[in-house]
């Protein structure tokens, strides 16, 4: 069965995520890579932990790809996320969204990583020179509050 | 019973990843007071909860076999 959102203990490779939106209705395919920075304003991080709670993060980025679907219409979208340890530089998520337009495949791919950061149940862990931490709530979302993910805006 | 599934920090305070509570008729809530007074679990109160891996709120009512999970505020990307 092909499978077009999933995570990986394995180090990502890019073109699998993009060759599984590759069609011919596609004038355009955009990809968001995320990778491991090293330096946060002063901090230095040695490497990152990522954790997922893997069933619900696999439907989590399937449903951002049906809100993908709803908002653009005739996309084509696959998304893979790493777990375990990442070291500097290495990929942490990889996007691919294929349109026929380009405007389309910039916009979607910028709205996928930003829903990721909402709603998609993966944890990272910062170890840095003198200490480490599970790192939460970086959009600063309001309804965690409410113990409820933000709506789709 | 229900299985409680703990992540990120959530998961080091309980010093574990899955508990199996009895909670079957009772709401997260109850079992989230049902936790607190086992375990050192303050930031479960921040969490996000899912039931059978869908979002769910504090009123839900658990059931026999559910599988309860604590989102801390997530990370990903």
């Amino acid at each position: 069965m092909e499978k077009n959102f999933w995570l990986t203990s394995e180090p990502i490779e890019i073109n699998d995520v993009i060759s599984k939106v590759v069609r011919p209705e596609a004038g355009a395919i955009n990809t968001f890579i995320g990778t491991v920075r090293e330096f946060t304003k002063d901090k230095r991080t040695l490497y990152l932990e990522y954790q997922a709670y893997v069933p619900m993060a696999e439907k989590k980025l399937q449903e951002i790809a049906e809100e993908i679907e709803v908002k653009w219409k005739d996309t084509k979208t696959a998304i893979a996320h790493r777990t375990g340890r990442l070291e500097i530089s290495e990929v942490a998520v990889a996007i691919a969204v294929s349109t026929p337009h380009r405007k389309d495949a910039f916009e979607a791919s910028r709205y996928a990583i930003e829903r990721i950061k909402e709603i998609v149940p993966i944890w990272k862990k910062e170890h840095w020179e003198d200490g480490a931490l599970w790192i939460g709530d970086q959009k600063e979302t309001k309804s965690y509050k409410e113990q409820l993910p933000t709506k789709e805006e | 019973m229900v299985d409680v599934l703990l992540f990120a920090e959530l998961q080091e305070k309980a010093g574990s990843e899955k508990l199996s509570i009895e909670a079957d008729g009772v709401t997260v809530k109850e079992l989230k007071k049902q936790l607190l007074s086992t375990y050192d679990l303050d930031n479960i109160n921040h969490a996000m909860i899912a039931v059978n891996e869908e979002y769910a709120n504090e009123a839900t009512v658990l059931a026999k076999g559910d599988v309860v999970a604590f989102i801390p505020p997530v990370s990903g990307g």
